[in-house]
């Protein structure tokens, strides 16, 4: 469980996020959505430490990771595997050593145990056979994937992903929401999902923040937010007159 | 104030890069790729540099020794000393600034924003000496044996040079060369080297490790970097001529 309390962080006197208190639960896909431009990848690099909070803490089961010293956030890191909304995969390294990477700094594997995870982790993402490719030969979505399957390579204990399934296509979409939602359930660990498309909160939104301008707006389940009456997040989730359009017929 | 702002998160980042390694493997595996990248990348460029300045060196030499009392034996002798003291170290060193320099810093730089130094410190890594101590090591290392080979290849280029032209002959400049031959020139020569290699791969690295924006930073960044490194090997050159030659 990953337990924020009254983060706040300022970029130039500006508060990009405010005050904000949720907690993440294991096994369980927890989702933050929310507008572009409202704090959402901010919120996930304070929690992370790549960002100092002006104020408030982040508690990984219990340990507060911003009052840890820089060498002990490096044992709590070890746990975390995270997908970078641009993907982030190193330019020099090939598909198989972008997986292989964590492995080979963190576990006393064989070179062969290496090989067989990251195909298991290439398969997983649907890349199989492209091992040898590097990241300026890969399209966008498979750099996605590339990026999440380096993300689960070491077992993390904690998931974050900033926007897994942006510039996929919705059938892809579909199989990385589920492969992500698999992976929570299956080995039990806390996955925290950044995402503002509403075909993944409606498969796997089990424990919804909407954040508002840098704010906690709304917090539920994905059943709860077809009946919300708060208007910040209706106007968010209906903003297409096609599902607007959809979910009335359903009803 | 922004001297001492820089000069202090230098020195905070070369803390970083020379604490203890996570894997020794990895970091071996590191400074064998930079030492093939950094050395024999730069081999070609140093070679044909070296041959010319060599030749030039050995003919304005000639030139200047008019009087008779002058044997002419002295322009290979004043060609191995230009060579050995100064050009070698100090100005392939610049050339490698500007070449190794930029290279350096606006690899970390683009690395840095594409975000691939926030991905090594998600994983636990400690990213500046992951990404650094392997460069700065390789340079230190291979850097004196470019500098050697450049020593070799100037004399000889000179011995080409000053043979072809008429400048002096042969016997005069094998004779010059070999003439009080000082071996703790050597030794200082390469002293420079290796201080000059920790210069160049520690301060481009320092400013590609700190850019941010985009495409338009990465460049000022490497342009910076080798303005910087350029005057810090010249204040360093001042300096350790100062200690170890007076
Ligand atoms: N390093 C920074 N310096 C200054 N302002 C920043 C910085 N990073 C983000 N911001 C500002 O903070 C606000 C929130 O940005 P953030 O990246 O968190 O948005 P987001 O919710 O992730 O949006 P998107 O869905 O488009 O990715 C933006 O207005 C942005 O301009
Ligand atoms: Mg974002």
């Amino acid at each position: 469980m990953i337990e924020l309390k009254n983060l706040t962080k300022s970029f130039d006197g500006r508060n990009v996020v405010e005050n904000v208190s949720f907690s993440f639960y294991k096994g369980k896909t927890n989702l933050v959505i929310g507008e572009s431009g409202s704090g959402k990848t901010t919120l996930l690099k304070m929690m992370v430490g790549l960002y100092q909070p002006n104020n408030g803490s982040v508690l990984y089961d219990g340990r507060d990771f911003t009052a840890l010293s820089e060498h002990e956030k490096q044992g709590v890191r070890k746990e975390i595997g995270m997908l970078f909304q641009g993907g982030a995969l190193f330019d020099s390294m090939t598909l198989e050593q972008n997986v292989k990477f964590p492995l080979d700094m963190f576990t006393q594997m064989t070179e062969a145990e290496k090989v067989d995870r990251v195909n298991f982790c290439l398969e997983k993402v649907k890349l199989m056979d492209k091992n040898a490719l590097y990241p300026s030969e890969l399209s966008g979505g498979m750099k996605k994937r590339a990026a999440l399957a380096r993300a689960i390579a070491n077992s993390p204990n904690y998931l974050f992903c900033d926007e897994p399934n942006s510039g996929l296509d919705p059938k892809t979409s579909i199989v990385i929401d589920a492969l992500i939602s698999d992976i929570t359930h299956e080995f039990n660990i806390t996955t925290v999902i950044i995402t503002h498309d509403m075909n993944s909160v409606m498969e796997i939104g089990e424990n919804v923040m909407f954040i508002h301008q840098g704010q906690n707006w709304w917090t539920g389940t994905k059943d709860e937010i077809l009946k919300t009456n708060n208007k910040e997040l209706y106007d968010f989730v209906f903003a297409s007159e096609f599902i607007k359009k959809v979910y009335k017929e359903k009803v | 104030m922004k001297p001492l702002y820089h000069l202090g998160r230098y020195f905070l980042l070369m803390m970083r890069v020379f604490s203890k390694p996570e894997k020794f493997s990895i970091y071996f595996r590191q400074i064998i790729y930079e030492i093939n990248s950094l050395g024999t990348g730069s081999l070609g460029l140093i070679s044909i540099i070296s041959v010319f300045m060599g030749g030039v060196i050995t003919i304005q030499s000639a030139y200047n020794f008019t009087s008779p009392f002058i044997p002419l034996y002295a322009v290979g002798l004043g060609t191995r000393e230009s060579i050995v003291l100064e050009f070698s170290p100090t100005i392939i060193s610049l050339i490698l600034a500007g070449k190794v320099g930029s290279n350096i810093a606006s690899e970390i730089g683009t690395m840095r924003i594409s975000e691939q130094i926030d991905a090594l410190e998600i994983m636990g890594i400690n990213s500046a000496s992951y990404l650094i101590l392997p460069k700065v090591l390789a340079a230190m290392f291979i850097n004196p044996f470019l500098i050697i080979i450049s020593m070799f290849l100037g004399v000889l280029g000179g011995y080409l040079m000053g043979v072809s032209t008429g400048a002096c002959t042969s016997y005069e400049y094998i004779y010059g060369i070999q003439s009080f031959f000082i071996p703790f020139n050597v030794y200082y020569s390469l002293t420079k080297t290796v201080v000059f290699a920790f210069i160049i791969t520690s301060v481009s690295a320092y400013h590609g490790y700190y850019t941010s924006g985009g495409a338009l930073e990465v460049g000022q960044a490497s342009t910076k970097s080798v303005v910087y490194n350029s005057i810090l090997i010249l204040i360093a050159n001042l300096i350790i001529t100062q200690i170890m030659l007076v």
